[in-house]
């Protein structure tokens, strides 16, 4: 499983309008994708436990990709992650 | 006799019983069911009305609050798609068969107390999101009412925390007497739906406001921003003689506003309407107006999964134009793209979207919304005086495509057999500083110039109005906004074209002499501005209002500007008339 580690740079962590952004991002791809920070592992696609890691500024998050588009689906991942969410 | 003190936000004394606006608990009753398959189907139901109704308080939030309120609304929809959420109600109906409330009230829930485990005050504003959100849904399941406002049957003072648009669009506003709220400033939705309304609040006045009870006598005293509860009798005359008197001004405003607007000598402009619907049409002929200057077509585009059809919109647009008969109605094509948002409309995520694919060059770009638009448009026109208007032109380029388009159309009802408004006056709205900076180019190819002083406002001054930070900035009293606004008007004029204007400004006592002054020729407000507006225009002259024009654009900033029109013109304050 195709997988990235990303430190997350964005002034308010992964909240409000970048975790808005990760999960319509990862949605737009039909592979499972998973994002964990720390020792919890959680949906991509969802909001509600996206916003449950706590991944404040600084947080260091691996993203999972598994599924025909998992190539795609990282690589867009982690630019919007290296983009600072369209912010720089 | 007690008293509470707040911000005044809306002008006037109202005098009545309390009407607490509190939620009412949502009682989930747990049960078995038999059929997995028909629970799933309620909750889509449930699921689908929920995004309609959030989606209309996000377009109606964002219009009245800003895109920081209607963002909330967004992020409930997330939430309510949410894979993991959904996925887990549907897990729980077919294994546990139990009903969709439960799984669904226990599931949100869960996440709620995960969120506010965190601690950290976003995530526990989300937590609140998260059962906002979710009692919205089960209320939908439950065929509850969507909101307390149903329980407004007698004419009464609204107290809340504060109120959402999705609060208020649901209240009965001709039992609203006044409101008064906990929280909120002066720019809150409250606020400005206390004004849209005319009748008095009193916005931030703190926990205080919790003491009260519904059916508690209460004045609310919108010039002081005085709350009173349980007023003694003394008090209350006074409260009841002041009242009088500002709803005998009221009354002298109404008395001539079906009169003409004619200054003391002779200048005569049109004082119209900004509407939004054909439920709108009867409060602004009641209130004086000649005619409507932004009939705002995204009415038509809410509350449902597809576009209206061309026969839709020229049965809604045909009703009203045909409703004001010879008198001008100027319908404004449709105004959304890049931060408002309609669901069945695909549309390109935006970092930047005030800068980005909005109304008029989303148009362009997707003829199956433009084109049956104004096929619509050039239907319903015929055999009244419907007037066309662009919103968001920034070059003379914008218009010849619009104009081809429009031809086009043209051409295909004619071979069609339709009656055609060949006539149909074309205007543009003038928003973009380049498109006021362009005025005599653009005034060589349209007909007439619409000024939108709430964006020209902003994109001058590049201050976002609905940040707090910067929200003087673009208060729309900047000088370099009226310079902007006399060079449109002169730039018009010169080429034989009038100019009106449909921003918040229009409507604003002390902006009238100075836009009278710099040759405007419309103005376009909402309905309870007009009679005062009428009532002003009709008390001062042309000449004076020439002067204060001339001066005011030497002047140097926002408030200099106020103070100089209050000294030099007092009639703007409505008491001084």
């Amino acid at each position: 499983m195709p997988e990235t580690t990303i430190t997350i740079t964005h002034e308010v962590g992964l909240h409000a309008r970048p975790a808005s952004m990760f999960v319509q991002t990862a949605a737009k791809y039909s592979s499972d994708i998973e994002v964990t920070h720390g020792e919890k592992t959680v949906n991509a696609k969802s909001i509600l436990a996206v916003l449950t890691l706590g991944a404040h500024k600084d947080a260091q998050i691996i993203i999972k990709a598994e599924g025909a588009d998992a190539d795609e689906a990282l690589k867009a991942l982690e630019e919007l992650v290296a983009d600072n969410f369209g912010e720089n | 006799m007690k008293s509470i003190s707040g911000i005044p936000a809306s002008y006037g004394i109202a005098i009545g019983p309390a009407f607490v606006f509190a939620r009412v608990e949502i009682v989930i009753e747990p049960c078995n069911i038999q059929d997995p398959d028909k629970e799933w189907n309620r909750f889509m139901e449930a699921q689908e009305t929920t995004f309609q109704q959030l989606d209309k308080a996000y377009l109606k939030a964002q219009a009245e609050l800003g895109d920081e309120e209607a963002g909330i609304f967004g992020a409930q929809k997330l939430m309510m798609q949410d894979p993991e959420l959904i996925q887990t109600v549907k897990f729980r109906v077919e294994s546990e068969l139990i009903n969709v409330e439960t799984a669904l009230y226990e599931t949100a829930e869960a996440f709620a107390t995960q969120l506010e485990a965190i601690e950290d005050e976003y995530l526990s504003a989300r937590a609140l999101d998260i059962r906002d959100v979710s009692s919205r849904c089960l209320r939908n399941l439950m065929g509850l009412k969507d909101s307390p406002a149903e329980g407004l049957i007698v004419p009464s003072i609204i107290t809340a925390q504060d109120m959402t648009p999705s609060d208020t669009v649901l209240l009965n506003k001709d039992l609203v007497l006044g409101f008064c709220t906990e929280v909120g400033g002066s720019t809150s939705h409250t606020a400005i739906l206390a004004r849209g309304l005319g009748i008095p609040a009193v916005v931030g006045a703190g926990e205080a406001l919790r003491k009260i009870k519904t059916g508690d006598s209460l004045v609310v005293d919108g010039d002081s921003g005085e709350i009173v509860i349980d007023a003694d009798k003394k008090s209350l005359k006074e409260f009841k003689k002041r009242q009088e008197s500002f709803l005998k001004i009221q009354a002298d405003a109404e008395a001539i506003s079906h009169q003409p607007a004619i200054t003391t000598d002779g200048h005569q402009v049109e004082v119209v309407a900004n509407i939004g619907s054909v439920d709108d049409v009867q409060p602004a002929l009641l209130s004086g107006a000649e005619g409507v200057g932004l009939l705002r077509s995204e009415f038509l585009y809410l509350e449902r999964s597809s576009l209206p059809t061309e026969e839709e919109q020229y049965q809604s647009y045909k009703t009203i134009a045909d409703a004001f008969g010879d008198r001008p109605v100027i319908l404004r094509s449709l105004d959304v793209g890049g931060d408002k948002d309609i669901p069945y409309i695909d549309m390109p995520e935006e970092t930047n979207p005030f800068l980005g694919v909005r109304a008029i060059r989303l148009c362009l770009i997707r003829p199956d919304l433009f084109k049956p638009q104004l096929r619509a448009a050039l239907r319903a026109g015929y055999g009244n005086n419907l007037k066309l208007m662009f919103p968001m032109v920034a070059t003379v380029e914008d218009v010849e495509k619009v104009r081809e388009v429009l031809e086009e159309c043209k051409q295909e009802l004619r071979d069609e057999g339709y009656d055609v408004a060949e006539q149909m006056e074309i205007g543009i709205m003038i928003e973009i500083p380049s498109a006021a900076v362009m005025a005599d180019q653009l005034a060589g190819v349209v007909d007439f110039f619409s000024i939108g002083t709430n964006d020209l406002s902003q994109y001058t001054m590049a201050a976002d109005r609905t940040n707090a930070e910067v929200a003087t900035l673009a208060s729309g009293f900047q000088p370099a906004v009226f310079r902007l606004i006399k060079m449109v008007i002169d730039a018009a004029h010169t080429n034989g074209k009038w100019v009106g204007l449909c921003g918040e400004m229009a409507g604003e006592l002390l902006a009238i002499p100075i836009l009278m002054g710099l040759g405007l020729d419309e103005f376009s407000m909402n309905p309870p501005a007009i009679p005062f507006a009428k009532r002003l225009i009709r008390s001062i002259s042309h000449e004076k209002a020439k002067q204060v024009a001339e001066h005011v654009l030497q002047l140097k900033s926002d408030s200099e500007i106020r103070e100089y029109i209050k000294t030099e013109i007092p009639e703007v304050d409505p008491k001084e008339l």
